[in-house]
């Protein structure tokens, strides 16, 4: 089994791992946490195949990604902060108003 | 540079008096609406007789004397100028509009002063004026559709002017609906002469009729446009069967019954059938339906007049009465003793309305004739000019109603068109004429008083009340002197081709008998006026002996032949019944509404359904997402496959 079989399976793995996360866990962070997770398998997945095929746009497809990933992490951080100080809490379930 | 040029200064005049104190007369005081209403009438009658010295100047060949003034509907081959037109028969109808109605508003300023409304009523009966000299004046059919119609709205606000009265709304409501039915008529008429002559143009369209054959064996275009015109006439002017109206029009002041019953209104429908002449000559059939609706309805509205006890009520039966004369004279193809009719008509009947407006006034509002009674010396005035106008309409021989009736009365019989049928009831209506008058006068004037004679203070009316009384009582006396011959005379230029047609055809049954049947027509009335005193002043017991004896007709003739109950069975409750079950209930409520209020109530049910997707909790929304993603991962894989 070539690497990048193994690399793939990991990827799949986190992947799983993240949206399981991501359905299941209650804080808001670890919620935020998982859905990098998410974001990171499938970069390894990209820079996997990248390496499989010979191809660099997989790479290049990965700082898209990170790029992406970093602005909306500002973003998710700026507007947690937001309702833990209005709520004093950071789990999901009572942050159900759609509204601050 | 005259009137004649400039005819449209005559209507125009009380127009603008109806405008000005329409929207600023709530402003003034009584005698600055009266100076502006009485003032406008003033004029426009003036402008008349102004119109008339200049029109009798004119060449022959002038008349009629036709003035477009402006385009008014211009649509492809659809042409209709704003234009007026002056010929003999509008002489007539302008000096009887402007001339009567210009006595009933002065009489109005005393008969209104103490009533609610005074620069409405005013208001009103200027734009009843307007829209009737409209009416006489426009060259077209269409202008005269519009007096025809405004004269209808007119009638409806006058008739209805004591609108916290619940009869009186309704009354107005009634005579605004049934005039809608004949107007369809009129309307269909006017359609078809489009269709048929491709112009409205009165003076055009008579002259194609008179190219077009007779239509004597057949039924053809020109007998429908003339009996759909007759419709029209016939709830213009109140006939058999759409009268309904002209009774419970009681119920508006009097100097407006005055005015609907004169000088405007009803005459238009008599006023439409002779400017049609040359059309209905060419209809035989229409001639015919005319002349019997006319005769039935005089004969009809006498008898109901019988047993009327309402002194307005009395005159109103009367008019519809002596409108089916105008009727009867028309289909029997004499025009100008038609309109001979209507203007002594005019004359005498404005006067009994004004003179019973006065005993009303004087009764303090009563109108019962039964609680009235030796009225003839407190009111000595009022009690002379109404026995003068009662003499007038019964054709008592030297008064004005006689020498149009009996013109009328012989050409009923010698006409080629008439009959011995449509003259014996023309003549026995004549007696019933005579009858109902005098009962009403009796019952009034004379004997011992029934009212109670410290409650009522009988007072004789205002001067501004009794000069048109006496004015009009003048004119119900001479106005018949110039004679039917010499007015036919007159006239002759209008009628001219229908009067050439009727020359043609065989005379009628009654040649060189004018002598004996006018002495039978006078007998016939002189026996009405005695069987009146006979059992009103004579031997009152007779006359409730007869009223036991002849229970079942008197019960008839009082319920008006049961025809307000006929048509409410028989159309108003149909329709209600159809309004109600069928349009409402049905269609707007189940269908329209259920429509409108399903799509939205729909929306709403989904949007209920909907909205439980739409948690607000975030690992729900989480669960949704992933779940997605994995429905479209499966779908990518089984795809591939």
């Amino acid at each position: 089994m070539p690497l990048a079989s193994y690399a793939v399976v990991l990827s799949a793995i986190l992947f799983g791992l993240g949206a399981l996360g991501f359905v299941f866990k209650r804080n808001i962070i670890t919620i935020f946490m998982s859905i990098e997770l998410m974001l990171n398998a499938v970069n390894l997945s990209f820079v996997a195949f990248s390496r499989m095929r010979h191809l660099l746009e997989g790479q290049v497809f990965v700082f898209f990604v990170i790029v992406v990933a970093s602005a909306e992490a500002a973003v998710g951080m700026a507007i947690i902060m937001q309702v833990a100080r209005n709520r004093q809490s950071l789990n999901i379930e009572r942050i159900d108003l759609l509204k601050l | 540079m005259g009137v004649l040029d400039n005819a449209w200064i005559i209507p125009a005049l009380p127009l603008a008096g109806a405008a000005v104190n329409g929207f600023f007369g709530r402003r003034f005081d009584q005698k600055t609406v009266s100076a502006v209403a009485v003032g406008s009438t003033t004029l426009a009658f003036l402008a008349t007789l102004t119109l008339v010295w200049e029109f009798t100047r004119l060449a022959p060949a002038q008349i009629p004397y036709i003035r477009s003034f402006f385009p008014w509907i211009v649509a492809g081959s659809f042409h209709v100028d704003f234009a007026l037109q002056v010929d003999q028969l509008t002489v007539v109808m302008l000096l009887v509009v402007t001339g009567v109605g210009w006595l009933i508003h002065i009489y109005s300023v005393g008969y209104m002063a103490h009533e609610g409304g005074y620069y409405r009523f005013f208001s009103y009966l200027n734009l009843f004026m307007f829209f009737m000299l409209v009416l006489v004046l426009g060259a077209n059919y269409a202008l005269l559709f519009v007096g025809w119609e405004g004269v209808g709205l007119c009638s409806y606000l006058l008739i209805g002017f004591f609108f916290l009265k619940k009869s009186a709304t309704d009354a107005g409501k009634k005579a605004f609906i049934v005039n809608r039915v004949g107007d369809f008529g009129f309307m269909l008429g006017l359609f078809l002469i489009f269709r048929t002559f491709g112009t409205l143009d009165i003076h055009t369209v008579l002259a194609r009729v008179e190219a077009l054959p007779v239509e004597t064996e057949w039924i053809g275009t020109l007998t429908a446009i003339a009996l759909f015109l007759f419709v029209g006439a016939a709830g213009k002017s109140a006939q058999v069967p759409l009268y309904v109206w002209l009774p419970d029009a009681m119920e508006g002041p009097t100097p407006v019954s005055a005015l609907i019953h004169a000088a405007t209104m009803v005459t238009a429908g008599v006023y439409m059938v002779a400017r049609s002449s040359t059309i209905y000559a060419h209809a035989p059939l229409a001639m015919k339906t005319v002349a019997v609706v006319g005769c039935f309805t005089a004969f009809f509205a006498a008898t109901i007049g019988l047993v009327q006890t309402d002194i307005k009520k009395v005159l109103a039966y009367s008019t519809v009465s002596q409108l089916g004369y105008m009727f009867l004279a028309c289909g029997v193809g004499a025009f100008s003793a038609g309109i001979f009719h209507l203007m002594t008509h005019a004359f005498f009947k404005a006067l009994l309305f004004l003179a019973a407006g006065s005993v009303i006034h004087a009764m303090g509002g009563e109108q019962d004739i039964l609680r009235m009674g030796g009225l003839r010396g407190p009111i000595r005035a009022t009690f002379l000019t109404m026995f003068a106008a009662t003499l007038a309409i019964a054709g008592i021989p030297g008064f004005s109603g006689f020498f149009s009736k009996d013109e009328i009365l012989w050409q009923a019989s010698s006409s080629p068109y008439g009959g011995w049928a449509l003259w014996l009831a023309a003549v026995v209506t004549a007696l019933l004429t005579a009858f109902y008058m005098f009962r009403l006068i009796f019952l009034t004037f004379f004997g011992a008083p029934r009212y109670d004679e410290h409650h009522v203070h009988v007072h004789e009316s205002p001067r501004s009340m009794l000069i048109p009384l006496i004015v009009l009582a003048v004119l119900s006396v001479g106005g018949g002197w110039m004679g039917a011959s010499r007015f036919d005379h007159f006239l002759q230029p209008v009628f001219a081709h229908a009067e050439e047609l009727r020359a043609q055809l065989p005379h009628g049954a009654a040649q060189g008998l004018e002598i004996p049947l006018m002495l039978v027509a006078i007998g016939g009335a002189g026996m009405g006026i005695f069987t009146a005193w006979w059992f009103f002043l004579g031997r009152p017991e007779a006359a409730d002996e007869m009223a036991a004896k002849l229970a079942g007709a008197r019960s008839l003739l009082l319920h008006k032949y049961y025809v307000d109950e006929i048509y409410d069975a028989v159309i108003v409750h149909p329709i209600e019944w159809i309004s109600t079950n069928i349009l409402w209930k049905t269609v707007d409520v189940a269908m329209i509404d259920g429509t409108v209020n399903g799509v939205g109530s729909l929306a709403r049910d989904l949007g209920q359904e909907a909205r439980q997707v739409q948690s607000g909790n975030g690992r729900t929304y989480a669960s949704w997402l992933v779940a997605g993603a994995v429905a479209i991962a499966i779908l990518f894989l089984w795809l591939e496959h």
